[in-house]
């Protein structure tokens, strides 16, 4: 039996040193011989008709090749951007997206021509001299205002500008309120954000002429979803094309569909005949990469006075944008999550998507989880503040206590503790003593607060039987694990690293698997030309899928590799004993032959009867359930009632992501997961302006992303609960510090601000809105 | 219109005729070939272009490459010795100090010059002195950590790491 010695290892990475040196591979960094650069005119209306568009003077600018519009484009790209039908199978209205705008804009910053010139700063020149007539239409910016009768139109062929309206009943809600001693109401905003991340996207399109085969490097967490989409769009076989995808600069769900640009470079490079760069500046990224959230939740709670929860009801109205992201929908998950880590009776939850003239908003770090996890968290809390009880002790009170747990929505928890890490988190932040200098503080006229955020989440998507029926694609991952004859391991597969340090991790998995130095495996993934077919990174899923699709191959070659053993030792193949890649007949260990020596005998003659040359395998893992992470948070903050300035002081989270293959990237994941959580509570929103529609926070400072001066130190700890769902008894940790630190910052807020009477405190909580706040409570 | 800038690249001389409004970040990355030096703004707000020009440290996409005419200007490609990666370099591979890797290059940069003119920071002085660049990774935690790290590293004390797997610290810097 294999014995453990890499899984667990804070191994340093593996992806660093050429990063460190300047010696990565990023979108920008791709040239190709003879390229040309494509700059894409974008309207600057959120709603408009384009009433002619002339390019002539573009066209006559210094080196320009093309200036192409939708009719250019019309012949070659066949088909509209897809949509997944993710969680909300019978939406009301799916509007086809062509990637370039007809004759009605729908958004600031969709595209409705593109110059394609001999440099890039020529092509921005000649972008500057395309002449759009425009004609101002009504821009639909308002939610609420957007469903009501007789509303203007986001776009003028719809009928109406609701995208879905979708109920899920569990229980018998009725009773539950009836029952109920005590009910709150609340309204609990989700802004809009920037996923941010730090490399824009991209892409290089190479259609070579009479060849007719096609290579696109581009930005992106998901090669093969790409090349399906955008291949078939162009009637290119995959066979013919092929995605290419090196070192990304942050995805953040923000880089998991096919965007207009992929299309539009690789038709371009088709009619001018030359390979085509396109890569996004800052200003159009805010504007035409996918935005996240951008939801509002109206809340009511029954509970008891002893703190039994009984029903939650809410309405999630989620601001869809102009037109339907890819996934948009998935974030419909939040009302099968709004239970958290409770037992309720029952849950009524009604979700709608309503259109209006904005970016799309699409999957960011979380998508659902966050939102599920800010509404119970925060109806956790308003009952309690009700009715005067500890929010740590509602919490114990109401936890799920036995697993697996079937939830209200027939989804079932695998394995936990939220009892453990919650009494761990109340230790490590000395939870007594700190509700004292709270006392201490508030006689003094200071106000500090702390903040629980109890979180449970879903990832790992997923397995086929449920991700099929909600989102019409089977979310299984693929791996490929060749030993070379000398005994080097390649690993390919169908997930994407862009910041999660596979190429270490996975390398950790397979040593451990194959019994061989970490040194000779190789993980490749990121070109769909040498992975096999794989849904790519997102939603915390690439270790416990397609780490378990690498073990599941491994399982493979080493029951070959037992084979080969048993052939040259002359035994019996129950009687091969295989222990950290010895393989040796029982009872004789000092006559062994290690992997390398039985896959070169693999690639030579002699064989077994009937066994084929080499030592590889292929496998996709299908996993029987999602896998179910979970922790608690602290956060301690103060602010300081004449600015509205929130300082935070303490900030601890206890976290289980099942058993751990890398701490140091464990912890990696939560800070930075944390640190955008707590930025969306204190900083970050996109801001349109109503009327015009234009953007407000077209700048990173105006958006407020934060620098290390406004982040907090964290103090991480762990439980281990493994998954019993996978053989690695592993869960996924990417998302996990976002999903649960938005909760924990703004109940501390409003803690400490309870002797002002407040009781709920939107995000962002900027100085300006606590300060209006205090200042409204003391007048 | 172009004109002549003769400048010195990690200790090489290179002379090139450009166009007066070519930023230098684009200059280093597509005329010099140099694509180590990153762009994530187009604002100078992010930090991911800085290098060094003379010894001080400076956002590549702020400065039109005729400006670094005469001058000696080092990116990220030129921070290593040779084979032996600089402080802060070994100090971010040893504090996971980067996930993505993007701002890395910048990050790197910025703390080497701070380090340079303050070998030994305060916290508040490594806040102050990385304000000018964002990571979206890592939460700047670990960022702080490698400053710290290599302040120690080069004012002759051990970097303190701990616990790393014996098989992973014998990687070469080529890997």
């Amino acid at each position: 039996m294999a014995v453990t010695t890499m899984i667990g290892a804070r191994v340093q990475r593996r992806e660093d040193p050429k990063l460190i040196t300047g010696h990565g591979h990023y979108i920008d960094d791709v040239t190709l011989v003879n390229m040309a650069h494509m700059s894409v005119v974008r309207s600057p209306h959120p709603h408009a008709r384009i009433k002619s568009i002339d390019t002539a003077a573009a066209l006559a600018s210094k080196g320009v090749v093309a200036v192409l519009t939708y009719k250019d484009f019309k012949p070659v790209i066949l088909g509209p951007i897809p949509v997944t039908n993710s969680f909300v199978p019978d939406k009301k209205q799916v509007p086809e997206q062509f990637p370039i705008a007809a004759d009605e804009a729908v958004y600031a910053g969709e595209p409705v021509a593109v110059i394609i010139a001999n440099d890039r700063y020529l092509a921005d020149d000649a972008a500057q001299l395309v002449a759009v007539d425009y004609e101002p239409l009504p821009a639909v910016m308002d939610l609420e205002k957007a469903m009501a009768e007789g509303s203007p139109l986001v776009k003028s062929d719809r009928p109406d500008n609701i995208g879905w309206d979708a109920s899920f009943p569990s229980g018998d809600i009725d009773a539950a309120f009836a029952e109920a001693e005590v009910t709150v109401k609340e309204r609990i905003g989700q802004q809009r954000l920037f996923p941010t991340a730090m490399e824009t996207r991209g892409c290089v399109a190479d259609w070579v002429p009479f060849d007719n085969r096609v290579t696109l490097w581009t930005s992106t967490q998901v090669p093969h979803f790409i090349r399906l989409f955008v291949g078939g769009a162009l009637g290119v076989p995959e066979s013919q094309f092929r995605v290419i995808s090196h070192d990304v600069g942050g995805g953040f769900g923000a880089k998991l569909r096919p965007y207009p640009e992929e299309y539009l470079a690789t038709a371009a490079s088709k009619i001018c005949r030359r390979p085509v760069k396109w890569i996004e500046d800052r200003t159009e990224s805010l504007q035409a990469t996918t935005h996240g959230r951008g939801q509002v939740f109206d809340l009511e709670v029954a509970a008891k006075r002893d703190g039994t929860l009984l029903g939650l009801r809410f309405t999630q109205l989620l601001d869809i944008g102009a037109y339907h992201g890819v996934f948009s929908a998935f974030q419909v998950v939040a009302c099968l999550l709004g239970g958290g880590c409770y037992d309720w009776k029952a849950i009524n939850a009604r979700s709608i998507g309503v259109f209006t003239n904005r970016m799309s908003t699409d999957p960011y770090r979380g998508a659902g989880r966050p939102e599920a996890t800010h509404l119970v968290e925060r109806a956790v809390d308003l009952v309690a503040r009700e009715i005067g009880m500890d929010p740590a002790e509602i919490r114990r009170k109401n936890f799920v206590k036995t697993f697996p747990h079937t939830n209200n929505f027939g989804l079932v928890y695998d394995s936990g503790d939220y009892e453990k890490s919650l009494d761990r988190a109340l230790e490590n932040i000395g939870y007594p003593a700190l509700r004292k200098r709270q006392e201490e503080l508030r006689a003094q006229g200071r106000y500090m607060g702390i903040g629980f955020s109890t979180w449970v989440e879903i990832c790992g998507l997923g397995p086929s039987s449920a991700t099929a029926p909600a989102a019409g694609i089977a979310l299984v991952e693929s791996s490929m694990v060749r030993v070379h004859p000398t005994g080097s391991v390649t690993v390919s597969v169908g997930t994407h690293s862009h910041g999660q340090s596979h190429e270490t991790t996975f390398a950790q998995i397979v040593a451990d698997q194959l019994g061989v130095p970490m040194e000779s495996v190789e993980i490749r993934h990121g070109d769909t030309g040498d992975t096999p077919f794989g849904y790519g990174t997102y939603g915390s899923r690439s270790l416990a899928v397609g780490g378990m699709a690498i073990v599941a191959s491994c399982h493979k070659v080493v029951e070959k590799a037992r084979k080969l053993a048993a052939h040259a030792f002359e035994a019996s193949e129950d009687d091969i004993v295989v222990d950290q890649g010895r393989y040796f007949v029982r009872g004789n260990p000092a006559e062994a032959k290690v992997l390398a020596e039985l896959a070169f005998a693999s690639y030579g003659a002699g064989l077994p009867e009937g066994m084929e040359q080499g030592l590889e395998a292929v496998s996709y893992f299908d996993p029987p359930n999602f896998v179910w992470p979970f922790g608690c948070h602290i956060c301690a903050v103060e602010v300081d009632p004449e600015t509205g300035a929130v300082t935070i002081d303490r900030y601890v989270a206890v976290d289980d992501c099942g058993n751990v293959i890398n701490p140091m990237v464990v912890d990696g994941q939560l800070h930075g997961g944390i640190a955008q959580g707590i930025s969306q509570a204190l900083f970050e929103e996109v801001q349109y302006d109503d009327e015009t529609g234009q953007m407000l926070t077209g700048t990173l400072l105006d958006y407020l992303v934060p620098t290390m001066a406004e982040m907090p130190d964290f103090e991480l700890d762990r439980t281990v609960t493994p998954s019993p769902t996978n053989e690695l008894g592993v869960k996924g940790i990417g998302e996990a510090g976002t999903i649960a630190s938005s909760a924990a910052v703004i109940n501390a807020i409003t803690d400490a601000l309870a002797p002002f009477g407040i009781k709920h405190v939107e995000m962002p909580a900027r100085p300006d809105r606590l300060w209006s706040m205090i200042k409204e409570a003391r007048a | 219109m172009t004109q002549p800038v003769a400048l010195t690249i990690n200790g090489r001389q290179r002379e090139d005729r450009v166009e007066p409004r070519l930023l230098l970040v684009h200059y280093l990355r597509e005329v010099a070939g140099l694509t180590g030096t990153h762009i994530a703004c187009d604002t100078s707000q992010c930090g991911a272009c800085t290098v060094m020009i003379d010894g001080e440290a400076v956002k590549s996409c702020s400065v039109f490459a005729v400006q670094a005419d005469g001058r000696s200007v080092t990116t990220i490609e030129g921070l290593a010795d040779g084979g032996t990666l600089h402080p802060v370099q070994q100090a971010f591979w040893d504090e996971h100090g980067l996930q993505c890797g993007f701002c890395t290059p910048g990050f790197i940069m910025a703390a080497a010059y701070l380090l340079q003119q303050n070998p030994t920071p305060t916290d508040d002085e490594i806040e102050r002195g990385l304000e000018g660049n964002l990571c979206r990774c890592t939460g700047y935690t670990n960022i702080k950590k490698a400053v710290r790290s290599a302040s120690r590293a080069m004012n002759g004390g051990a970097a303190d790491i701990a616990g790393h797997a014996a098989t992973a610290v014998a990687s070469s810097v080529e890997g």
